[in-house]
């Protein structure tokens, strides 16, 4: 085959929306014949830098309610942007379906082909067909609720005020990370239904309501339940703190209640993209470098046009030294993208060690299968601890580092060595183990026979208590919410010694 | 696939959430700009600007683990010579084991860019101008047109179609001028009896009454015009003679060898701020700059702030400019006249009476506020209140006591700027007098 048969498809960096309607139809049979992508139904949408900035403070969503948290997003990014600080990203793509990718207008005509390659196949294709996502996600109903929630919320702030509907939703902003099911396998929730279930609960509500039932005396004190009854009846242990005080919380009203499962729905769509930040990334790089490539070698790409494609990728995936002065943690880009190509590697051109470690996919000569298959039913924590191997351990020169607190210095505990290979995997796959970076915390009792304290337990690991100030302002919140005082109390995982407690009492003023 | 161009859908869909974010700040906000201004030149008072703010007047918590304390693992890129087993000294600040490091977290102060609108409005809140109402004037400019209904004269581009139209079509209803199908329906009748070939008697009868009605319709038609002279509307302008509020700012100043650089940094700092404030009450505002030592002189910006002249000082020569300069160009019934004196205080002692009387027979009657403000050397502050007071304090004492829109204050640290300057325009009750 003449792999210079084609003439390009653009030469300049100028794009107009023909020229992008051809470069997505050179794309689409590469992704989706040749490289057999599963992807939804795209659709790309044109934006000003502006429009971007303001997308990106509602999380990227293209709709979202109203919360002065935003606002202050705003500020942050368009200073950041306006003094040159941070440059916009190129595309922002929302798991919904269709697929909606956002494309600034200020990209030239390469890196519009970049981000049609990257977003719109694919993020895409991550989306649709990563476990993490068909299980906890809908795409087809998120706009529609994110719709339903912005009506609602502006509905509770004519009714009751912005300043009652703030109060709620700070709260419950800062109980956002506990509001999400982790461990059970929800069924999959239809969003478009939520709304239409709230109307019907209401107009239920209003049919029923009886002002006699105010005028019955109340009866005797029922007896105490025992403690199991009890935990059982409400549900107890829960991590997830927002249900629990959406089922069970005493006082709250009923659009509060709606409010916090807002919110708790929301984190809930977001938790697999926080599960999975590297192998999404990692899986869009490895695909748009992928068409790219292809792109330049059927030159339908000119050189001048690969080469700006290269200059951005190879920034995309740089990975500072841990004493470069500008480390953070691991860039998402790098990690995914760099494990994904030595998959492929081992695939093709395995080496002894390879054969060693990846007994089942070195040398199986279809790089495309594994990959697609880990894609779909792996995430980062699971990815990184069965894929990670030797020779990018020694590429990248890892080496873990054990800090204890009984000892005034840091251990180097492994290097890219032998004894250390599998040490230091473990270690970086816990770094992205959501259940060994997030506190575990639970809502473990209730005293329902005296004052309602609710009592909250955190599940200390490794001695690392929480942040004192933080945790007092969060606990403050929650006993806003609860209305009676909350008790929080960290024990150590091994032996349950309580290592500390916190107390809140709800601030009397809040409910007004 | 679809493409969608979503570039002309209406922008600042954050607004909403800018403005919530600013009220919540609003406390903290205020304070910073205030603040702001003692490390910010002059010019760039009135630009978009960078404020920072505490993070706790918007700090969102969270549940997380301390970022200290405990055992931690980790794993970090860029080995160049640890071997297993060595030991590194832990870095201050927690950093290197830190699970927050890099995150950016922590006490920094929050920054933003606030636009000049909302810079001003937190600025200048709750400032207001003495007798701002009392004075504002119709200036001679007129300041636009507006519609004003409907002419039957005018020039041809301002013909409004419509209304022409309406207007025709009720003549004609109101005469009953022939409709074109009501002629074009007696001509078929006319041509089908002409097609007839042998003409009966009757036809021949019809025929005659039809051509009479067809030449009585087609008159009727001729002489009441479809469009007539009558009909003609023209959309009216009228010019609309909007009040034009101008003011007039005299900044006097004393330049003698006795006024450091820093008192006139200090003077500068509150003529900018009244110019400022003055800016956004009136449309439109003029500054007059006078500089003096013994004798007066009307200069450009430049010159007053920075040219040193040596002399003696005589405020009088000053007060003298300023009133040739209000006569000669500011008339008090057409303008809003604004006093601002800055100076040490050094005067020679026989002038002061002319400059009480300049003040009270001259220059008040015409102004709405005179402002002299005495300015301070900035190593002893405290030694410059203690002190007895200045020549110039002790003449004008007196008239600050009789009049209320003259008002004198002491300023001795660049931080005391604002704060006077607020305590000097702050919004009154009304019928209070301000405190002088």
């Amino acid at each position: 085959m003449d792999l210079r048969a084609e003439t390009p498809l653009f030469t300049g960096s100028d794009w107009d929306f023909a020229l992008v309607n051809r470069i997505y139809e050179a794309i689409e049979p590469i992704a989706v014949d040749e490289m057999k992508l599963n992807v939804y139904p795209n659709q790309l949408e044109i934006i000003s830098s502006e429009q971007m900035l303001d997308a990106y403070s509602s999380v990227g969503m293209p709709l979202f309610y109203k919360h002065w948290s935003f606002g202050k997003q705003f500020v942050t990014n368009e200073m950041l942007y306006r003094k040159g600080l941070r440059g916009l990203a190129y595309e922002l793509v929302i798991n919904s379906n269709p697929c909606i990718s956002y494309i600034m207008q200020e990209n030239s005509a390469t890196m519009q082909a970049l981000v049609i390659a990257h977003a719109a196949f694919g993020h895409n294709h991550f989306f649709k067909n990563n476990y993490l996502f068909r299980q906890w996600t809908d795409a087809d109903g998120i706009l529609d609720y994110l719709e339903f929630a912005k009506r609602y919320i502006t509905l509770c702030e004519e009714r009751h005020g912005q300043l009652a509907v703030e109060r709620v939703l700070d709260a419950a902003h800062a109980l956002m990370n506990q509001g999400v099911h982790r461990y059970p396998r929800v069924r999959p929730r239809d969003l478009r239904r939520e709304a239409e279930r709230e109307a019907e609960r209401q107009a239920y509500r209003e049919s029923i309501y009886d002002d006699l039932w105010r005028t019955v005396p109340i009866g005797a004190k029922a007896a105490t339940i025992a403690r199991d009854e009890r935990l059982a009846v409400l549900g107890l242990p829960q991590e997830n703190i927002l249900y629990f005080l959406e089922k069970s919380g005493p006082q709250l009203a009923a659009w509060q209640r709606e409010i916090l499962r807002i919110v708790r729905l929301i984190a809930q769509y977001f938790y697999p993209q926080r599960q999975t930040k590297a192998m999404n990334e990692g899986a869009a790089t490895y695909v748009h470098y992928r068409i790219m490539t292809m792109l330049h070698e059927r030159g339908q790409i000119t050189n001048g046009a690969f080469l700006e494609f290269l200059q951005s990728h190879t920034g995309v995936v740089y990975q500072p030294t841990y004493d470069s002065g500008h480390f953070g943690s691991f860039n998402p880009y790098a990690l995914g993208f760099g494990i994904m190509t030595d998959v492929e590697r081992i695939c093709m051109d395995p080496t002894q060690e390879d054969r060693e470690w990846f007994g089942d996919i070195a040398g199986s000569g279809d790089p495309l299968e594994v990959l697609k298959d880990i894609w779909a039913n792996y995430r980062d924590e699971s990815f990184i601890s069965q894929f990670l191997s030797p020779r990018l351990i020694r590429q990248w020169r890892l080496f873990k580092i054990l800090d204890q607190e009984n000892d005034s210095e840091i251990r180097v505990d492994a290097i890219h060595n032998e004894r250390g290979y599998r040490r230091i995997r473990r270690t970086l796959a816990q770094e992205y183990d959501i259940g060994q970076q997030e506190p575990d915390i639970q809502v473990v009792d209730v005293d329902l026979a005296g004052d309602r304290l609710l009592m909250l337990e955190h599940v200390v690991l490794n001695g690392v208590l929480l942040d004192e100030g933080d945790t007092t302002m969060v606990l403050q919140n929650l006993a806003n919410l609860w209305g009676y005082e909350v008790a929080l109390s960290e024990v150590d995982a091994e032996n349950r010694n309580e290592l500390r407690s916190h107390q809140a009492q709800p601030q009397p003023e809040w409910m007004r | 696939m679809h493409i969608v161009d979503r570039r002309l859908n209406p922008g600042g869909k954050s607004l909403v959430n800018r403005q919530r974010f600013l009220r919540r700040a609003r406390a903290y906000v205020q304070k910073a700009v205030r603040d702001s201004l003692k490390d910010r030149s002059i010019r760039q008072l009135d630009k978009e600007s960078e404020i920072s703010i505490g993070r706790d007047a918007i700090y969102e918590p969270t549940f997380h683990r301390a970022g200290k304390g405990g055992n931690r693992e980790r794993v970090l890129p860029g080995n160049h010579d640890y071997l297993e087993g060595d030991r590194i000294k832990r870095p201050e600040g927690g950093e290197g084991a830190g699970a927050d490091a890099g995150t950016g977290e922590g006490n920094d102060d929050f920054q933003f860019v606030l636009s000049r609108e909302e810079f001003l409005d937190l600025f200048l809140d709750d400032l207001e101008l003495p007798d701002l109402a009392k004075r504002r004037l119709i200036g001679g400019e007129v300041d636009g047109i507006r519609r004003a209904g409907y002419s039957t004269a005018g020039s041809p581009s301002n013909l409004s179609v419509s209304r022409t139209m309406q207007k025709a079509m009720g003549r004609r209803m109101a005469l009953r001028r022939p409709s074109g199908a009501e002629v074009q329906r007696i001509e078929e009748e006319m041509a089908t009896i002409e097609a007839l070939d042998p003409l009966r008697p009757e036809d021949a009868d019809r025929l005659k009454r039809l051509r009479e009605d067809h030449a009585h319709l087609v008159r009727r038609r001729n002489l009441i015009a479809y469009i007539d002279p009558v009909d003609l509307r023209y959309r009216r302008f009228e010019a609309m003679p909007r009040p034009v509020a101008q003011a007039v700012m005299f900044c006097l100043m004393d330049v003698s060898g006795s006024m450091s650089e820093h008192m006139k940094d200090l003077a500068k700092r509150f003529f900018a701020l009244l110019h400022l404030f003055l800016s956004r009450c009136y449309e439109h505002v003029e500054v007059v700059f006078i500089h003096h030592t013994d004798r007066a002189a009307e200069v450009d910006e430049q010159t007053f702030f920075y040219s040193t002249v040596t002399g003696g000082t005589l405020v009088s020569s000053a007060l003298d400019k300023l009133i040739e300069v209000a006569a000669d160009r500011y008339r008090p019934d057409n303008w809003n006249i604004y006093v601002a004196q800055a100076s040490d205080g050094d005067n020679m002692m026989q002038d002061n009476a002319r400059v009480i009387s300049l003040m009270q027979d001259h220059i008040l009657p015409m102004a709405q506020y005179v402002a002299y403000l005495e300015v301070g050397r900035d190593k002893f502050p405290e030694a410059a209140t203690t002190q007895s007071m200045t020549t110039l304090w002790q003449a004008y004492a007196p008239v600050a006591e009789a009049h209320r829109h003259f008002v004198m204050r002491k300023v001795a640290h660049r931080q005391e700027i604002y704060p006077v300057f607020r305590e000097l325009f702050q919004r009154r009750g009304l019928g209070e007098r301000a405190p002088s």
